[in-house]
This record gives C-alpha cells, structure tokens and sequence, in this order.
C-alpha cells in the first residue's frame, strides 16, 4: 500500500507544539487553579434558592437548569457517592464527555478552578466550589451485575436509574454518556491499577457546578463500584439549585487555563 | 511494514476469513462473527488504532470504556482483558497483544475538541469523531451512537497525581492485538489522523485488520 511519509520537518513542527501545549496544561494551568473550598459549606441565602431536592440513597433525580444557574451538590446526612449525566437543554445530542474533559486538561483530577466539557469542545460546567477534587471520572457507576456480585440481588444500581431518568427525558439508552461519580476518591497506580482512597474525603464535603449552557442532568445516587463498605447503604444527598449570579470579568473557571478559555470561546460562538 | 507475524499453527495468511488494509488517516467497519479471532496489527508501528464495537444485532448494545476499566479494575486493557458491553455482557476477549499498552480513557479525536487541545486553528484537521460518525453512518446510526472507544497501540500513561498525557506510542512495526468475539460485533475503526500529538509519531500509517474462523 503506497503511503506518503510526513517530513522530518512537518513532525518535528507538530511536535514542538504538542510539548509546548503539554507544558503550559501540565505545569503551568495548576499553579493558576485555586485551593479547595473550606468546610463548612457556607450557607445559601434563601432568596438564592430555586430548588432544593434531597435525593434517597439508591434513587435517581433529573432537573433542567438554565445557563449561570449553579448547583450544590452536598453531603448534608454522611457519605456518599452520587454520579451525574448531562445532556445540552438545545440538542440533547450534544453531551457530557469525560474521556475529553480529562484528555483536553491533561489530568483526571477535576477540581475547583477546573471545566467539563461536552463532545463539541464546549465547557457545559465550571467546578465553582469543590472542597475534596475527589471525583472519578473514569470508571463511572454501578451495574445490576456490580451491584449483584457485592451485595446480592435486589439493590438499585446507576446504570438502571440513568436508563429511567433518560427515558424520561424522551432519550434512551443509546443517549447514556460516561459518567462522573462525583465524592468517588479514585485514583490511578503507576500500573493502572484503580485506588479508593477515602483520606481525600473530609465527611461533609460539597461541590458546586455552575451551568454554561441551558442542560438537563441527571444524578443518580448510588454506591460507587470500588466503595469498600461491603453493605449497601447509601445516605440521602442534597442538590440545591441556585439562581444565576453575575459573572466577573475575570471569573477563575475561565480564565485558568488556555483550554478553558478555548472552551469558553466555542460556547461564545455557539451561541451568537 | 513488517511480514505477517503467524501467532498459531493454524492461523495463516492463507485461510484468513478477512484480510483488510486500511488507509493512513480512514474509517473501516466491518462483522465479526462469534468464536472468530480478529488481528488488529499496526503495521508500520507507533499508530493509533481507534475502535468500537457494537452487537451486530442490537447496536444499542455497544462498548462501554467505563464498564471495561470497571471490570479490569485498571485503566488499560492487554492480553486478558474482557471487553465489555454498556449490558454489562463480554463482547470480546484479548487473547493476544505484542504491544502491553492500550488506552481506552482518552477517547477518540475530534474537529471540536481539537480546537480545545490546539487552537481553533486546527478545527479544519480530519479528525476520529468525523470517521466514526461517517462510518456509523453506513449502519444506520449517528453521533450519537459514537460513544468513548478503545485507543490500541495508544499510550495514555495516568499518574496518582491525576497527571494525563499523550506520549510516543511504544508499539513497533507488526505489532499486533487479537481478539476473540463472543458474540457477532460490528468492529469500527477510525485509523487515527491526529497530527497534533504524538499518538501516531505524528504522521499516520496504514493498518491492517485480519479475521479467522475459530478452527484457526
């Protein structure tokens, strides 16, 4: 099969760029992400709410929110793990991607200061509070057969709980993207291997997520595949929907890092 | 390119069932059928192989990385490795690798993510997300059917710290994966054309994709 090689010249330009864009996400976008958010929550002032749903262990919720609309996701009754999905309010085709938002990043410590991204290079959430960045988005939520293997039959699992609430939302299963198990401490050894690691985990800990796009999401809370608790006991969690605040010019989930704001730029563009 | 490296007696360029070139940069699709063994083989080395498999007869059911890193408790897939379906169901299973390092993590490229990664001066690249969408296309599906996929010969290195990158593919001429079906799959290749990172040394090459029956 005849294939015409790139020149030396072209791969070593290609190259050069590739590590100068590996060097700015690795070393310098983290020295502009901030320290995690203290504990306690602070609280929400009441007039800020537009929602407030607390969700029971092994149950799943869906909700639309509007773009600069945020939303607390908080461990108010102990721990727990809860897995989200989220699809464009506009074109429900366009979705949550994780392999992207890690890839784009270059880490999959997602944090405060840090975006998720939809499979159309645009930022769907800024992480806006964060006090764990222990969030898994890799190996995602519970199956039947998970949950079978490990505690028997007869527990919901987040696989069944996002066919339901997509159904609802008049999507099917084929729309289910990856998910982000969201207080799931996993980390990767240098063979791979997946760790939990619960010392990234303070008890109470919260995240907020503000919307950059009008989304429907999904959230499903259920106990994480590598949870080590050998019950199945998930405690309520609580999702509370805030109004839009205004944004400042130089607001940190924007500006940190050239892929955030390359993000921010293609949701500008979309939106004209 | 290298010449065919035989991995069993009776595995030979002489009864293979399938035997495919595909261009540098192209989609390719093409049925598996249970019990039959496909080679994925990077023959020129250091190229990305982007991948997914659907059950041939239901291609709601297709593969899921998340489900498949779950299962190996670990984020890349080699020799053993079960690839599972978003039913929870083993669609293949590796039975062979010369390589020992494939990504499924980082998914496939794409026109938009790229402006993310590069620049939007590199939105006008051929990109992955555009030949699976072409190739899906031909059976009926669409964009959303393009779910997150297998990288072979990709090398994706994790760090504890979260730290993630793309570097040189170690795969070497003729390298190969094999895998067994275990159930009849659509197999969809996107022959990766990233030019902006080192996945394929930068400069895509041909692959080849072999099938044999189970005798073999």
């Amino acid at each position: 099969m005849t294939h015409v090689r790139r020149s030396p010249e072209d791969i070593a330009a290609n190259r050069a760029r590739y590590e100068e864009h590996q060097r700015k996400g690795l070393e310098f976008a983290p020295k502009a992400l901030p320290e995690a958010s203290l504990l306690p929550a602070p609280e929400i002032a009441a007039d800020k709410i537009i929602h407030r749903e607390v969700i029971p262990g092994g149950w799943y919720w869906s909700t639309h929110i509007r773009k600069n609309e945020i939303f607390r996701v908080s461990l108010d009754h102990g721990f727990s793990t809860v897995s989200l999905v989220a699809w464009s309010a506009a074109d429900t085709s366009e979705r949550l991607n994780l392999p992207d938002t890690v890839k784009m990043q270059w880490t999959t410590a997602l944090g405060k200061g840090r975006v998720i991204f939809s499979d159309m290079g645009r930022v769907m959430f800024s992480v806006t509070e964060d006090s764990s960045g222990a969030h898994d988005g890799l190996m995602g939520g519970s199956t039947f057969t998970s949950n079978a293997a490990k505690y028997g039959d007869g527990t919901r699992n987040t696989r069944d709980n996002l066919i339901l609430l997509a159904t609802k939302a008049g999507l099917d299963k084929r729309d289910i993207p990856s998910v982000l198990a969201l207080f799931a401490p996993v980390r990767v050894d240098q063979d791979g291997a997946f760790l939990w690691k619960p010392e990234l985990l303070h008890g109470h800990d919260y995240v907020e997520l503000r919307a950059e796009m009008d989304m429907i999401l999904g959230f499903s809370n259920c106990p994480h595949p590598l949870d080590p608790d050998p019950a199945y006991r998930p405690n309520p969690v609580t999702v509370t929907r805030m109004a839009a605040a205004k944004l400042a010019d130089d607001d940190l989930c924007r500006t940190a890092t050239a892929e955030a704001v390359r993000g921010f730029e293609n949701n500008t563009l979309a939106t004209m | 390119m290298t010449d065919f490296i035989q991995t069993a007696p009776g595995r030979t360029l002489e009864n293979t069932m399938q035997d495919h070139f595909i261009a540098a940069e192209a989609p390719f699709s093409t049925v598996i059928r249970r019990g039959q063994t496909v080679r994925i083989e990077d023959t020129y080395g250091q190229q990305a192989i982007d991948t997914l498999f659907y059950n041939a007869t239901d291609f709601s059911e297709r593969y899921s990385n998340q489900d498949t890193m779950r299962e190996q408790g670990a984020a890349y897939i080699s020799t053993g490795t079960k690839v599972v379906s978003n039913e929870g169901r083993v669609m293949l299973t590796m039975t062979a690798d010369s390589c020992g390092r494939h990504d499924t993590s980082a998914g496939a490229c794409s026109c938009e993510s790229n402006t993310v990664r590069f620049g939007h001066g590199t939105r006008y690249l051929h990109a992955c997300r555009d030949n699976f969408v072409l190739e899906v296309s031909k059976h009926g599906m669409n964009k959303r059917d393009v779910v997150p996929n297998i990288n072979f010969f990709m090398n994706v290195p994790i760090e504890p710290s979260g730290k993630m990158t793309i570097v040189d593919g170690i795969s070497a001429p003729g390298d190969y994966v094999e895998l067994k079906a275990e159930m009849d799959v659509l197999l969809v290749i996107s022959n990766c054309p990233q030019i902006n990172n080192p996945c394929n040394g930068f400069d895509p090459t041909p692959v080849r994709v072999l099938v044999w029956d189970s005798e073999a």
